[in-house]
């Protein structure tokens, strides 16, 4: 009976220590500490209520292979990731520095941004499309990537700049924007034809010193914050924070700046309204247009 | 009667003496010496500007060098922001905004010194365009196209930091935004002198920050209406 007792005493005790001892490597291998630094956050996007405790969940499973556990952009996969053949280093989320924005320079992105950055992925780069999860696991996305610096806790979003209707589309507009690019010296990085190879193009860095190239028009991808002509102009009124691509909201006009978007479309290979037009011009009048480019000597360009 | 007149006599020059020292400001010290380096510092390089041809042409007669070690005779040190790192019992911006300038490809000055929310104002004065692009990571980081003629880019910034800032069209420019929490600051010339004026009795920490050879900090304390010499070295490498 005293055995009996004792060897089911005995039992049950390496039961439980199996239990535990089970347990422990389990749970180790899944918990790599993700280091936050700001409490819960939420966001909002339309009517959805992201949830940073939820986003946490995700960002363990689909992002921190690259994004890091301390979000800063050294995930184990971050080194393969090399800048000098065009592949960008993953977002540090400590800094909150976002090149896609809808808000001017040098402010937070609104929660929308991020969304719209992670459904859309980025271009060129190894950050895919995430529109396979749902839009609410996206808000969550959303609302946990903002635990990583406290500038989300200290500042306010900063408000989406306001895009004017388009006007339509007509060749004065077009040549109008080529001056444009012309004068605002567009073609310093993207080239005088926007092939990203101007005459600063081969010495840019991000704000990390990483090497970064200029859009190539002529590749005819996507743009790295969308692809609508309001992304475009977007793109140049708020900038690229982190990248050399600055804002140009100080410095041109709304009505400019559809002009610049028209003829920027006309430098892609697609087939649009603008590029259209603009065929059908350069045809008759290709010869008597100014270069792009550095000033000729003389004034003769 | 006579009485009297002694005591009112005697009120009057009392009223008088307390006025007399009332009109003395209160005793304010100064600290103020020298930066200069051991070792070997790196040459400075000469830039070139062929991708601005304008910025060729302003600087013809003589080439610009960068400026990261710029010494002088004697192993100067220029350049240094030497200021009050702490003891200061409170500074507020002054009115008058920091100037900075794009000229001839080059940033006026090099080392642009700031107050914590003191307005800058930042000018083109080149034919060509300029981006700003101040790497701050403390402050919100900001880049902004400045075509020339546009009007004076307007920014501050709330907290204080060292940031370097650049021009991604001319990778060779290169400046640095020194923003302080205090108005006693002080930046060396070609002589590594500097001085800091006004400060009253009390305990200071006074730092020297250079942009490649980074922050000392020395203890100072000021008694009265005296001045005290201090010296910064730094051990000077030549990359």
């Amino acid at each position: 009976m005293k055995l009996m007792t004792c060897t089911f005493v005995l039992l049950l005790g390496s039961v439980c220590l199996l239990l535990t001892a089970g347990a422990k490597p389990c749970s180790a291998q899944i918990d790599i500490h993700i280091h936050t630094v700001t409490g819960p956050m939420e966001s909002h996007v339309g009517d959805l209520t992201g949830n940073s405790e939820e986003g946490a969940k995700l960002y363990r499973r689909f992002c921190i292979g690259c994004h890091g556990p301390d979000g800063d952009g050294n995930g184990e996969n971050a080194m393969w990731f090399d800048p000098t053949m065009g592949f960008a280093k993953p977002r540090d989320f400590t800094l909150a520095v976002f090149k896609c924005r809808s808000t001017t320079t040098g402010n937070l992105p609104t929660d929308e941004d991020l969304y719209n950055a992670i459904s859309r992925g980025f271009v060129t780069t190894n950050m895919p499309q995430w529109k396979v999860l749902t839009p609410q696991e996206r808000a969550n996305l959303a609302a946990f990537i903002k635990t990583f610096s406290d500038r989300w806790k200290t500042q306010k979003a900063g408000t989406p700049i306001s895009i004017p209707p388009e006007p339509p589309v007509n060749i004065e507009g077009i040549l109008h924007g080529r001056v444009l690019f012309q004068k605002m010296e567009c073609w310093k990085c993207h080239g005088p034809q926007g092939h990203g190879d101007g005459p600063s193009a081969s010495t840019l860095t991000d704000s990390k010193d990483n090497p970064i190239r200029p859009y190539n028009f002529a590749s005819g991808s996507r743009f790295k914050c969308g692809e609508t002509n309001q992304d475009l102009y977007q793109i140049f009124m708020t900038g690229l924070d982190g990248t050399p691509m600055p804002s140009f909201a100080d410095v041109i006009q709304p009505n400019d700046a559809w002009d610049l978007v028209h003829f920027l479309r006309t430098l892609q290979p697609l087939d649009t309204p603008e590029a259209a037009l603009w065929n059908t011009y350069a045809a008759a009048h290709g010869k008597e247009l100014k270069p792009i480019g550095p000033e000729q000597p003389g004034g003769g360009n | 009667m006579r009485i009297r007149f002694v005591v009112m006599l005697a009120v009057i020059l009392l009223a008088g003496s307390a006025m007399l020292v009332l009109a003395v400001p209160p005793s304010a010290g100064t600290i103020a010496g020298k930066v200069t380096y051991t070792g070997t510092p790196p040459k400075m390089k000469t830039i070139d500007m062929a991708k601005e041809p304008g910025c060729v042409k302003e600087h013809a007669a003589s080439p610009v060098t960068t400026e990261n070690v710029v010494t002088g005779p004697g192993n100067t040190l220029e350049w240094v922001v030497v200021y009050v790192s702490a003891g200061d019992q409170g500074s507020t911006p002054p009115a008058k905004p920091a100037e900075y300038h794009q000229k001839g490809c080059q940033y006026l000055p090099h080392v642009q010194v700031m107050q914590v929310n003191q307005a800058l104002e930042i000018f083109n004065d080149d034919g060509w365009s300029h981006n700003i692009h101040p790497l701050s990571k403390a402050n919100p980081e900001w880049n902004k196209s400045q075509p020339p003629g546009t009007p004076p880019i307007q920014a501050k910034y709330e907290k204080p930091e060292f940031i370097p800032v650049k021009c991604n069209v001319h990778p060779w420019m290169h400046g640095n935004f020194v923003v302080l929490n205090t108005s006693h600051y002080s930046v060396t010339g070609n002589d590594g002198a500097f001085s800091l004026k006004g400060l009253p009795p009390g305990k200071y920490t006074v730092s020297a920050w250079h942009e490649q050879y980074g922050s000392q900090s020395q203890e100072v304390t000021i008694a009265g209406s005296e001045t005290k010499t201090l010296s910064f070295v730094f051990k000077a490498t030549p990359y």
